[in-house]
């Protein structure tokens, strides 16, 4: 069976969540990624440690943005020309906006939000998560051609494979695709990316202001970690909105998400429910966030968590 | 302005989460429902937009009869007309056929939608409808202004933000902050009654996938509550208890 990968690049370098795209992949079948906009060909040689046998790359640098309609035209072109009969893609803010244009295309049944491999015994069933992590459903795709888009960090990377292909591909793509221009990003570099992290530092409310947030980002830092916030941080402005987690934000699933000075509302709860382990740190020991969390301190942030960075640094060197 | 914005009609986000029929249907016993947040940020532009440019606004809801309360309080927000197709929106192309036949009808400038619905979370249906229709498609949008007949949006990056110039028409799936929710008043609610809510028949039953058995999440365990002043116990417990550091 012929399974396609879409590789997404921050950087010029494959997202960790696509690399979990191919390991789901190669357990299906033979493995292709395909890769656009402007890579080198090293980086992309190394989508082999995880399962991909060959990577396809499309160079043109019109592709460096996430352009939406470009893309979805592209990887209807690669399934096409190496009869792929599954597209597996991570779930993401541009893969979302893309595989649904794709799945019209090729008339494949698309699930998104996939935890596990498929159950092909009978036909072809996959688990996904739903109702925003509070609940699963096992949904069968009854299409010849199917595309999943899998939740971050659900799978566990295959990093033992030796290097891949990388093969130039062409697509020819008319300029009425590129119908939107872009006039302005505005993108942090170098950060750890939220909804890519295997850590995330939390901060709410009771943080008190922007200006405190220094003791987050140091405990970021030191644990390697992405910081996010509650949605009252980033509807104030304090914090920018695409650190906002929860039900209207960003959903996480690290493997340690610590939480400060954030009460536990259910949707908060929401975008973290996937997450490995929760640390709670909170004042009111009533907090609903204890109930969540698998270890809790009941303190004032600004006290423990200098002392808490400082133990880490200690533990870590 | 014609605006056309898809709604869903989903659970309260502080709803528990249930099944029943041998976890083969969502238990609705004393569950709320509501216009779905993001859909919420949707319909709240487009009341902006036309009270700056004029225009009307078209709801569209692909449900069964029991989501027409969510319709009506979609028109009570100032949505001035509403349509039903009805049949249980069970597959995402099913839906994404039915809003594109729908959109067909008329002359939309903008179809808005929700960046995703929060019941399946798929965040698939603007780009199928996009594509259906032949029309350009954004998400997740965070700001849109229109000028004439292009449009200023911001759209999420992951880590970020872009700006894009783009040509009406088109199709969005919206988020905050695109605009505040809107609560109806009550001149909006006694208006509702009598505004226009037609329903109509699918146009194509093509479906791709089919749901068979919901699970739920194994319980959580109880939390390890640690004193403030033992932060290293902490430290020790992540590192060699869960094995996260
Ligand atoms: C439809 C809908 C969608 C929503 N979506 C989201 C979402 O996506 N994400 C989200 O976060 N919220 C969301 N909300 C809002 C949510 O209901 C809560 O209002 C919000 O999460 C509260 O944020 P908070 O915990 O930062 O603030 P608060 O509830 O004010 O909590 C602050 C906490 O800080 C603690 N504290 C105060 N001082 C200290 C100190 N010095 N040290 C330690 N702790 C301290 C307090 O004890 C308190 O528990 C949504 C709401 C609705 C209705
Ligand atoms: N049954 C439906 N009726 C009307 N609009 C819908 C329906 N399902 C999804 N949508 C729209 O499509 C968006 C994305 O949904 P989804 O792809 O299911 O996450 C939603 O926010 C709605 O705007």
């Amino acid at each position: 069976m012929s399974v396609l990968v879409f590789i997404e690049l921050e950087e010029g370098k494959i997202k960790k969540s696509s690399r979990e795209a191919i390991s789901y992949a190669a357990a299906l079948g033979n493995t292709t990624a395909v890769a656009l906009g402007s890579a080198s060909a090293d980086e992309l040689a190394t989508a082999g440690a995880n399962g991909a046998s060959k990577v396809l790359h499309v160079s043109d640098e019109r592709l460096n943005a996430g352009l939406i309609q470009p893309y979805a035209e592209v990887l209807a072109a690669a399934a096409n020309s190496t009869e792929a009969t599954i597209i597996v893609t991570a779930k993401s803010s541009l893969a979302d906006a893309v595989v649904g244009r794709v799945a019209a295309k090729l008339g494949a049944g698309l699930v998104s939000n996939v935890v596990a491999l498929p159950d092909t015994s009978n036909e072809f069933v996959v688990k996904r998560s739903i109702y925003t992590g509070k609940a699963f459903a096992n949904t069968s795709i009854t299409t010849d051609k199917k595309i999943l888009a899998i939740k971050k960090n659900a799978i566990e990377l295959k990093t033992d494979g030796g290097p891949a292909d990388v093969e130039a591909f062409s697509v020819s793509l008319d300029d009425a695709l590129f119908n939107a221009k872009i006039t302005a990003t505005d993108k942090a570099e170098g950060d750890v990316l939220l909804p890519e992290a295997d850590i995330v530092v939390s901060g709410g409310r009771g943080l008190k202001g922007p200006e405190n947030w220094g003791i987050i980002e140091d405990l970021a830092k030191t644990l390697g970690a992405a910081t996010g916030c509650s949605k009252p941080v980033s509807d104030m402005d304090w914090r920018p909105h695409h650190e906002h987690v929860g039900q209207t934000g960003v959903k996480v699933s690290p493997s340690l998400y610590i939480a400060v000075g954030i009460s536990g509302a259910i949707q908060h709860l929401a975008g973290v429910n996937s997450s490995k382990y929760i640390v709670v740190i909170n004042k009111d020991e009533e907090a609903p966030f204890f109930k969540a969390a698998d270890y809790g301190i009941v303190g004032d942030a600004f006290e423990v968590l200098p002392k808490l960075n400082e133990a880490l640094k200690k533990a870590l060197a | 302005m014609n605006i056309l914005v898809c709604i869903t009609h989903v659970p309260d986000t502080t709803s528990r989460i249930a099944f029943t029929n041998d976890n083969t249907e969502f238990d609705k016993n004393g569950v709320q429902f509501i216009i779905g947040p993001y859909d919420d940020y949707a319909l709240a532009r487009a009341v902006e937009l036309k009270e700056q440019h004029g225009g009307k606004i078209t709801v569209l809801n692909v449900g069964e009869a029991e989501t027409e309360p969510t319709i009506r309080k979609a028109l009570a927000i100032g949505a001035d007309e509403a349509v039903r197709v009805n049949a249980f929106p069970s597959d995402s192309f099913f839906v994404a056929n039915q809003i594109a036949a729908v959109a067909k009808q008329g002359e939309y400038d903008l179809i808005l939608m929700g960046r995703e619905s929060i019941d399946f979370n798929g965040g698939m249906v603007h780009g199928m409808v996009g594509e259906l229709l032949g029309l350009p498609s954004f998400s997740p949008v965070m700001q849109l202004d229109v000028e004439g007949t292009t449009a200023k949006i911001t759209r999420e990056i992951e880590g970020g933000k872009e700006k894009l110039e783009v040509s009406l028409p088109f199709v969005a799936g919206c988020q905050e902050p695109i605009a505040e929710w809107k609560i109806p008043n009550m001149r909006g609610i006694m208006s509702a009654r009598t505004k226009p809510l037609n329903v109509v028949e699918p146009t194509d039953a093509t479906v791709h996938s089919q749901l068979s058995k919901y699970e739920l999440p194994p319980a959580k365990g109880a939390v390890k509550m640690i004193d403030a002043d033992n932060v290293e116990e902490l430290v020790d417990l992540l590192k060699n208890e869960a094995k996260v550091i």
